[in-house]
């Protein structure tokens, strides 16, 4: 079937085209014949762009049903205007092994939502000591390997998984945190905590392990992505390993480019997230590395807690926070108050992470998938529980006001949701 | 950052949970209802009706004695009823959340709760959940903060020094888990001490301590130089050997009070200690005995200092 998408401001942030024109659709794919269509979207006064790519949505499953269900986090990837994403192999059991990643994607396939793409656990059952089988599970459709929110303490271990993936050019994902130095730590080791009286995670526990990554990726040549900077001292170090021609890339959170220590104010749970909001300086320095590409993309770092795992004590509750559905009105925000070209702005949840996740969307051009976002780029919308359709409503942004409102997303030429 | 949680519409103190943020006005009524107390506290029957009818739930979710005790005398000694709940060892092992045992005892017609809990914060959620006409007292939230704690070091000082306004103040030991230490420090600074001085190893100092309004020393005799008030902190057992210290009596030989460390302080100085001590850790017998110590006087402040709390915040 085919879909006309009428009279909208077309982005394409990988090529910088921003004008108002038609996009044709046709078996899935962008076409460039602008013909009569089966269906027709009116996209006046809206933005027609590449759907967003998301490099970390945790959907719960398996395992975690009680916080999110599959069903209920690709209802809120559409409704975000996200038609790809990247789950991280943090589920109950983790994502060790092939049956596991293969009923995640056939399930996700049969809702007939955004992509689901998989990473793998680099070692068995995340605990930093048995390598997983990685040809087995890329083989059963693993991206990347990653030890999501446990990173290896054995640097041993790090270096031969490294040597391993490597081996076969599987990209490793990893979060740059010494756990011996952050262990007991719950909040950024800084002014906010020593007032809270909440144990510290200093900044050199970030760039300690990532000097440690960087030397291992000199020494095996392993193409590895650091996830969720925190930062100021290692977005300086990234731009220092990319000058030195390192194969790495790396993301940050969209919270921590808007976000400070300052804004736990009294014990807000809903900002216990992990790596935890720094000072204001890191926060200002994310900012600007996302904005000259030091950092290479934003993600949402979508994790559905409920309610119960944030009404504790601040060092008891769950980390975390729900992202799917604020990813483009925060990425729009970030653009916003640097002033960026809205192409530019996109490319950072679109076109650069297709690169590293290695797909073809994330653009408009002819011959491209259909995955697209329609939106209104002004309309402002209330953060509240009821708005989201996501499971969980766990968000420092509750109750703020913010722009960019998703009026339909397709993925792969069909219409997979509408609003307005 | 959300308004001040203590604090009601018309600026009263709705729940004590950190003297930060307290305006110098409200420090002042709460020690100056303590002195009026403490002639209550002398007196053959130790009683005024101040708070009859009133139910006091004390809940402790972290073992304690006297903290809970003399929460419970003032108390009494305000006419109200006492309930102490000791929940370390009841509900929370059940796997009852916090707010759910709250919301029980709340249904049990609560008028104040006094809480104890070793997460920093806790107080916190708790006032943000309990009904309009109750109140919380925070009676020490994990390394955060003793309000109550650091209003009687306050009166103690004020009852010997008389004045802040010239005052140099040594707070010595474990300031990095102290909760203690912390509501001294904004007391102080509030009722406008020039000079607050936090002496310790590095591992026992805070990241960004400074900014809180204080100097920071290592060395001991450095620090006490010239000192109107010698606070020592309590060293917790478990920290003595480990990564952060390597023995109980080399941190005495480094940071515990001596009659000769204390010399380098003023004359007049008064030693102050939170209780309970460790005799030969922090503090040597001698200094915890001797005549500069104030350290059972800050005991008995103590409890005219909780029934000025108290009954502040029940009568707002």
């Amino acid at each position: 079937m085919s879909l006309l998408i009428k009279g909208g401001r077309v982005i394409d942030p990988a090529s910088g085209r921003d004008e108002v024109g038609d996009v044709y659709v046709d078996k899935g794919r962008i076409a460039e014949k602008k013909g009569k269509a089966d269906e027709t979207i009116d996209a006046r006064g809206l933005v027609v762009a590449p759907g967003l790519i998301d490099l970390a949505a945790r959907l719960r499953e398996p395992g975690q049903e009680y916080k999110a269900t599959l069903a209920s986090e690709m209802d809120a990837a559409v409704a975000g205007g996200v038609t790809s994403l990247a789950c991280p192999p943090d589920t109950h059991p983790p994502l060790d092994e092939p049956g596991l990643v293969d009923m995640l994607r056939r399930r996700a396939k049969a809702l007939a939502r955004a992509r689901v793409y998989p990473v793998g656990a680099l070692t068995v059952k995340l605990a930093g000591e048995r390598l997983t089988e990685m040809s087995v599970l890329a083989e059963a459709g693993c991206v990347a390997f990653s030890q999501s929110n446990v990173p290896i303490t054995d640097t041993q271990v790090l270096w031969r998984a490294l040597q391993y993936a490597a081996t076969f050019g599987y990209p490793v994902w990893l979060r740059a945190e010494d756990k011996w130095l952050s262990r007991e730590g719950v909040a950024h080791d800084g002014d906010m905590a020593t007032r809270l009286g909440l144990a510290g995670i200093p900044a050199f526990t970030e760039t300690i392990a990532l000097a440690t990554i960087l030397q291992l990726v000199r020494a095996t040549g392993a193409r590895v992505h650091v996830c969720r900077l925190s930062t100021a001292a290692a977005v300086d170090m990234m731009r220092e390993a990319k000058k030195q021609g390192l194969p790495v890339t790396c993301d940050v959170g969209i919270h921590y480019v808007h976000l400070s220590e300052m804004d736990l104010g009294y014990y807000d749970a809903h900002c216990r997230l992990d790596p935890p909001l720094r000072s204001q300086r890191d926060r200002d320095a994310l900012a600007s590395g996302l904005a000259d590409g030091t950092i290479d993309c934003a993600v949402s770092d979508h994790a559905p807690v409920d309610e119960d795992q944030k009404q504790l004590p601040f060092a008891e509750a769950e980390t975390g926070a729900t992202g799917l559905e604020l990813l483009l009105p925060l990425a729009l925000k970030w653009g916003a108050a640097r002033k960026l070209p809205l192409a530019r702005t996109l490319a950072r949840v679109t076109s650069d992470a297709a690169r590293i996740l290695g797909v073809q969307s994330g653009r408009v051009a002819p011959g491209a998938p259909a995955d697209l976002v329609v939106f209104d780029p002004d309309e402002a919308w209330r953060v509240i529980p009821a708005a989201l359709r996501s499971q969980g409503k766990n968000s420092p942004f509750l109750g703020y006001e913010l722009a960019g409102r998703v009026r339909a997303t397709i993925v792969a030429g069909n219409v997979v949701f509408r609003q307005g | 950052m959300a308004a001040n949680p203590q604090l009601n519409s018309h600026g009263e103190l709705q729940h004590l949970l950190s003297i930060e943020g307290l305006p110098r006005a409200i420090l002042e009524q709460i020690l100056n209802t303590a002195e009026s107390f403490v002639g209550v506290t002398e007196r053959e029957v130790k009683k005024v009706p101040l708070m009859r009818g009133k139910s006091v739930f004390n809940l402790f979710f972290e073992p304690s004695t006297r903290t809970r005790t003399t929460f419970e005398i003032a108390a009494k000694r305000l006419s109200a009823d006492v309930i102490n709940l000791n929940i370390a060892v009841s509900s929370q092992t059940k796997g009852e959340s916090l707010l759910d045992t709250v919301a029980n005892l709340s249904a049990m017609q609560a008028d104040l709760f006094v809480v104890r809990h070793g997460s920093s914060g806790a107080p916190y959620l708790i006032a943000r959940h309990v009904k309009p006409h109750e109140h919380v007292i925070n009676a020490g939230d994990g390394r955060h903060a003793h309000p109550t704690q650091g209003l009687l070091d306050l009166y103690t000082i004020r009852h010997y020094k008389k004045e802040f306004g010239a005052l140099t103040v040594a707070i010595v030991g474990d300031v990095l888990h102290s909760r203690v230490a912390r509501s001294l420090i904004h007391g102080l600074t509030t009722l406008g001490a020039p000079e607050v001085r936090v002496i310790g190893p590095q591992t026992l100092i805070p990241a960004g301590i400074a900014a809180l309004g204080v100097r920071v020393f290592h060395d001991m005799r450095a620090g006490l130089k010239d000192c109107d008030v010698v606070m020592m902190l309590r060293l917790q057992n478990e920290r003595m050997a480990g990564p952060l210290l390597p023995s109980a009596q080399e941190f005495f030989m480094n940071y515990g009070l001596t009659a000769e460390k204390l010399a380098l302080a003023k004359p007049d100085a008064i030693v102050m200690h939170p209780g309970p001590m460790n005799r030969g850790v922090e503090i040597d017998s001698p200094v915890a005995d001797g005549p500069h110590s104030v350290i059972l006087p800050q005991v008995t402040f103590g409890i005219a200092v909780r029934m000025a709390v108290m009954s502040i915040v029940a009568g707002n």
